[in-house]
């Protein structure tokens, strides 16, 4: 890795917009996330912090301003596209494949970054380093025993868990997870934090959150984001004794 | 059974069903004459060349969830392009053996795959379907204006019979070009079966289930669907290839949307789910058309009626009914549903009695009364216009409905207490 990629932030927004007809839901963000950092958004809901990841992820194109991934800008870049540059996302809603079975689809997310493209003529069953990588990664997810079933017959938060799973499959150095532990009990909501702080080791992690001592206890630093504008962005504790921050945000929790 | 499976190598069941598909024509050979039967030998030709044909086409629909109506597209074009390959070789411009004619065909068939696939490809589901709808009217129509291709109305005849044989045959009886058509046939399937065990195919089941989040995980869903797309037309080509040797006509029928019809009956009625499922539907599509069309004019009919109550009733097909079974099967519980079977059988077999009664006195008194044709069961003469046969099959009809719900639900009871059972035996070992 050159010193000048180390040097380039992660992931960069600058006057980010997003119109959707006359309705500005982003409104000039600028952020910029370094490598290796583990940085979580937050905000009343309807902030639009899935919007921003949409817009991260090239789900959405950006009506104005720019978004680079380690410096290269994804402007007109499409989702796969901009996934091949190590950029990997997860969804509020979760978004696997039901009709394959919990291993194929851990394959199915290792598959490009492996090198597979569309081949039509290597048999999946011979490749024996990709299928150890899967397997490897199911007994990370603790999934190893719903191998064979498929996917869309897991419990919620299997499910939850298989998504993660499909993020991180490809190895990306940047990796957003959108509400990893929404509508999960206390004890579910443990295991996926430390799921999530053993696969983001050493990557750059984004996540939108809602649960505070998953943010809190994650994060090293943390973006505040009210009706489409950055109101702060610094480390827990500065976020915790900032005013705005209170008024607009945390003052509603504790209320 | 999976003791017996653990100690067989994986290619024997298809070595089996080879050898079995080898053997059936000759339990109808006419030793007097010593000749096959020919009505036998069409017929399974015939399926095998629509069975190919099938699988082909589910490897857009089950596989990759697109659904096209324009599939015989491929089917012809694969067609058309062996014929012109047959004539070359027979005006001897170029070599070709005649045993590879099919993959001539194959090989159009990729062609005109990955061009056609260029443009429908570029849209999903239903966008997808109205596409592939569109080319197929297309093809059909650009079929009787451009006569040096496709021949215009009359088509392209070619004769099969060429001195090119790399085995020596000639292919001048249909049992040489059946033997060639089973093993064609099984290439296809084998190669396609594997298919479904690479990166494209399982990408493309992943395109199916979830189009958006391939997308995240590196892949261009088009890009997926457009490969598909092209070695599918490479599978129906090699079909068109085989209809060519059988038929020596190929016309524009083989690109219209009544062939592209048959697949989706034959996916639909088999079942997309399985590997297997287009060739059970084929087998009974196939019957229906060339048997039952002898038997009686409202065969089409039957295979509507098929078609719709299968995917009403069972819209996993002849394939996921047979599914189904399986866990029951291994758990060694099928005597268990015997006698619910058993029970269920005769008020079945009167509804399916009625039924076909009932169509059958419509049939004559239409179609048959103008072919002038006499309606007749085991030498009686039956009067359509009378209203006794009616009242017949109509009492039938409803009395075995009401007897095979009254079964059907006590079948029901049955097998939910087998399953939920078994389910709980597997979640306690």
């Amino acid at each position: 890795m050159s010193t000048i990629a180390l040097q380039a932030p992660a992931i960069e927004l600058r006057d980010v917009c997003k119109r959707f007809g006359r309705t500005e839901i982003i409104r000039g963000v600028n952020l910029s996330i370094s490598r290796g950092e583990r940085h979580a958004i937050i905000g009343p809901n309807g902030a639009g912090k899935t919007t921003l990841f949409n817009l991260i992820s090239g789900r959405f194109p950006i009506s104005s301003g720019s978004i680079t991934v380690d410096g290269k800008s994804t402007a007109n870049l499409a989702p796969q596209e901009i996934n091949r540059l190590g950029l990997s996302r997860s969804f509020q809603i979760t978004s696997i494949f039901p009709r394959m079975t919990v291993f194929e689809n851990i394959r199915c997310g290792l598959l490009w970054s492996q090198g597979y493209r569309y081949s039509f003529w290597n048999l999946l069953g011979r490749q024996k380093a990709l299928n150890e990588a899967a397997d490897q990664l199911l007994e990370r997810l603790k999934l190893s025993d719903r191998r064979n079933l498929l996917a869309g017959l897991l419990s919620y938060a299997e499910q939850r868990a298989l998504e993660i799973g499909i993020t991180i499959a490809g190895g990306a150095e940047i990796i957003l997870l959108d509400e990893p532990t929404a509508g999960m009990s206390h004890s579910e909501t443990d295991s996926a934090v430390a799921l999530i702080r053993s696969v983001s080791e050493g990557k750059t992690l984004i996540m939108v959150e809602h649960d505070m001592s998953v943010v809190f206890g994650l994060a090293d630093r943390i973006t505040v984001l009210v009706y489409g504008e950055v109101i702060a962005s610094d480390a827990p504790a500065a976020i915790r004794g900032n005013a705005a921050v209170q008024e607009a945000y945390l003052g509603t929790v504790a209320a | 059974m999976t003791l017996l499976r653990r100690h067989w190598p994986s290619y024997l069941p298809w070595l089996l069903a080879f050898v079995i598909l080898l053997a059936i024509p000759f339990l109808f050979y006419d030793w007097g004459k010593g000749r096959h039967s020919g009505f036998v030998l069409t017929l399974m030709s015939e399926i095998g060349v629509m069975a190919i044909f099938a699988l082909s086409y589910n490897m857009l629909m089950g596989q990759a969830g697109l659904l096209s109506f324009g599939h015989a597209v491929l089917l012809g074009m694969g067609a058309y392009c062996a014929a012109h390959v047959v004539l070359l070789v027979k005006a001897g411009t170029i070599w070709l053996p005649t045993e590879l004619v099919p993959l001539a065909g194959g090989l159009g068939g990729l062609f005109f795959g990955f061009v056609f696939g260029w443009l429908v490809t570029k849209q999903r589901a239903t966008a997808f379907a109205m596409i592939t709808m569109g080319l197929g009217e297309l093809v059909s129509s650009a079929a009787l204006m451009f006569m040096g291709f496709f021949g215009g109305e009359g088509g392209i005849s070619i004769d099969r019979v060429m001195d090119t044989s790399l085995v020596g045959v000639k292919y001048t009886s249909p049992w040489q070009v059946y033997c060639l058509l089973l093993v064609w046939a099984f290439i296809a399937a084998v190669l396609m079966k594997l298919q479904t065990q690479t990166p494209l195919g399982s990408i493309a089941n992943a395109t199916r289930d979830n189009f958006e989040r391939a997308q995240f995980v590196g892949y261009d869903p088009r890009m997926v669907r457009l490969y598909q797309f092209a070695l599918s037309g490479f599978f129906a080509g090699i079909g068109g290839g085989l209809y060519v040797l059988i038929y020596e006509i190929v016309t524009f029928d083989t690109v219209s949307a009544g062939k592209s019809a048959n697949a989706l009956l034959a996916v639909y009625i088999g079942g997309a789910g399985g590997f297997f499922g287009p060739i059970l539907g084929t087998i009974v599509v196939v019957l229906l058309q060339s048997g039952v069309s002898l038997l009686s004019n409202a065969w089409l009919l039957y295979v509507g009626i098929l078609f719709i109550v299968m995917v009403m009733y069972a819209p996993g097909g002849l394939i996921g009914l047979l599914f189904m079974h399986m866990p029951i099967w291994r758990a060694g519980r099928m005597r268990e549903l015997l006698l619910p079977y058993a029970r269920a059988f005769p008020p079945a077999l009167i509804v399916l009695l009625g039924f076909v009664l009932l169509v059958e006195l419509a049939s004559f008194t239409t179609i048959g009364a103008a072919q002038g044709k006499k309606f007749s069961i085991g030498g009686h003469l039956i009067d359509t216009t009378a209203p006794l046969p009616w009242v017949i099959a109509l009492a039938a009809l409803v009395l075995g409905a009401l007897w095979l719900r009254r079964e059907a639900r006590g079948f029901r009871e049955r097998w939910d207490a087998v399953t939920e059972a078994i389910k709980l035996k597997g979640a306690m070992s």
